[in-house]
């Protein structure tokens, strides 16, 4: 579903990303994990089409970027840091805009709230909505399209516990629907539950990538820093 | 085709929405626009001929003022919120992007004129009611909106757009100033259109000109 080959991506003289080699199979759930600066959120918004790469090859949905970034943009959703909504525009306003944008049938608006949790919120300003309201909000946006690919830039940004369990709920069901997910994050716990694959990526590398089924939730800690320290691998 | 003027009537209708929640932008516009043709008047005053050859200027010099707070806020709002990573994302065209906000950003700007120009006549006691007065307000409209939004685009990664947009964006909009005011003052003393033809050529062209490159390099300005 995802390929990337030798990926590079330099800002200035500044090299993110060194020869990056990731591929995610169809289904896939896979977390990102890695101390700030490692080049998550590059690679993942290189995959978005929102930027382009310095040299490689990026493949996603069959379609290679960034020649053909209309046709994959049609099969991603994403979620960001922000929730890219407008505060003075309600729920259900937020949601029709972009689906006249993705094209969309006005049915799925009501399914979307529905399945986020808001629907008895839907004619609420979304600048009146909490962070975690924001984020749930957000994740209907992403897959008002049922995209086949999911790419989220640490939706748990700025959640309390409660927030925080309600959105795992909602990722869990989206992963159920048997979507691609990449997911960045810095909790690492959260992640190994949520996702069927972890990959640690420092200095714009993947250092080490594991099924989680394959690791015990100890264990988890142990293979971040050792991967971090350059001794991880794959399991 | 269909699906790509959706998407442009998507934008407008997002911003118009919003902006009728909150009238911050065109409060903003207006309040501004008001209060530069009642300081220009004020100071005018004295001087009945100066009056008669500098109205045109004054008024012209109003709507690009209040035009490029429009156009500040209007991109702004896109990028403080990170909205438009939400609008790049959508798989459509990016030069929808551009015709919305362009559109939208019109609007408001003709709004603020409907609204500016009876005041601007009974001030000034020049008659603006005429067809081609109006014609000459909305192809400059057209101009300046064009080269704007294209600008207010560029420089929002900016921290320093607020300021920046104008230094860009004046000098890059002086033929379409120089033609509306030449042409707005051509009507306003009644001069033959033979006379005038030419700077309503030159207004026409040049909107042609600048939403033609809008629309070619958008994709450019709005790449990381």
């Amino acid at each position: 579903m995802i390929q990337v080959k030798k990926l590079v991506k330099r800002f200035g003289p500044i090299t993110v990303l060194r020869e990056l080699d990731f591929e995610v199979r169809s289904g896939e759930f896979v977390a990102l994990l890695g101390p700030n600066g490692a080049g998550k959120t590059t690679l993942l918004r290189i995959l978005a089409s929102l930027s382009k790469p310095t040299s490689g090859l990026v493949q996603v949905a069959s379609c290679r970027l960034p020649e053909e970034a209309v046709a994959v943009r049609a099969h991603l959703g994403v979620v960001s840091h922000q929730p890219l909504l407008y505060g003075d525009l309600t729920a259900e306003e937020n949601l029709s805009f972009y689906a006249r944008l993705y094209d969309v049938e006005r049915l799925r608006i009501g399914e979307v709230l529905d399945l986020v949790g808001l629907s008895s919120r839907k004619s609420d300003l979304v600048r009146v909505f909490s962070r975690g309201m924001q984020q749930r909000l957000a994740i209907g946006r992403s897959i008002l399209h049922n995209p086949r690919i999911l790419l989220m830039d640490e939706p748990h940004t700025g959640l309390d516990q409660e927030a925080g369990e309600i959105l795992d709920s909602v990722l869990r069901e989206i992963a159920l629907a048997g979507r691609t997910v990449v997911m960045t994050s810095h909790d690492l716990v959260r992640a190994a539950e949520l996702a069927s694959r972890l990959d640690i990526l420092s200095k714009g590398k993947i250092k080490a990538s594991v099924a989680t089924k394959d690791l015990n939730s100890a264990d988890f800690v142990t293979f971040y820093r050792k991967a971090l320290q350059g001794n991880g691998g794959s399991a | 085709m269909k699906s790509y003027l959706n998407a442009i009537r998507a934008v407008i209708w997002k911003d118009l929405t919003a902006e009728w929640r909150t009238r911050e932008n065109l409060s903003a516009m207006l309040v501004f626009a008001l209060l530069v043709i009642l300081i220009f008047n004020f100071a005018l005053e004295l001087d009945i001929q100066a009056q008669e050859s500098l109205s045109a200027g004054v008024l012209w010099a109003t709507f690009i003022f209040a035009g490029t707070i429009g156009l500040n806020r209007s991109l702004a709002v896109e990028k403080d919120r990170g909205c438009l990573d939400g609008l790049l994302l959508a798989p459509v065209d990016r030069s929808v992007i551009y015709f919305g906000k362009a559109i939208g950003n019109l609007i408001f700007m003709l709004l603020v004129e409907i609204i500016v120009l009876p005041v601007y006549s009974f001030l000034y006691q020049v008659p603006v009611f005429q067809p081609g007065f109006l014609l000459v307000v909305v192809l400059g409209s057209i101009g300046y909106v064009a080269v704007g939004t294209l600008l207010a685009t560029m420089v929002i990664q900016a921290r320093t757009r607020d300021i920046l947009l104008p230094i860009l964006l004046f000098p890059l909009s002086l033929p379409v100033i120089i033609a509306a005011v030449k042409a707005s003052q051509g009507f306003l003393l009644m001069v033959p259109l033979t006379e005038i033809s030419a700077w309503l050529n030159l207004l026409i062209v040049y909107d042609l000109i600048f939403t033609a490159a809008a629309f070619m390099v958008f994709d450019f300005v709005v790449e990381e």
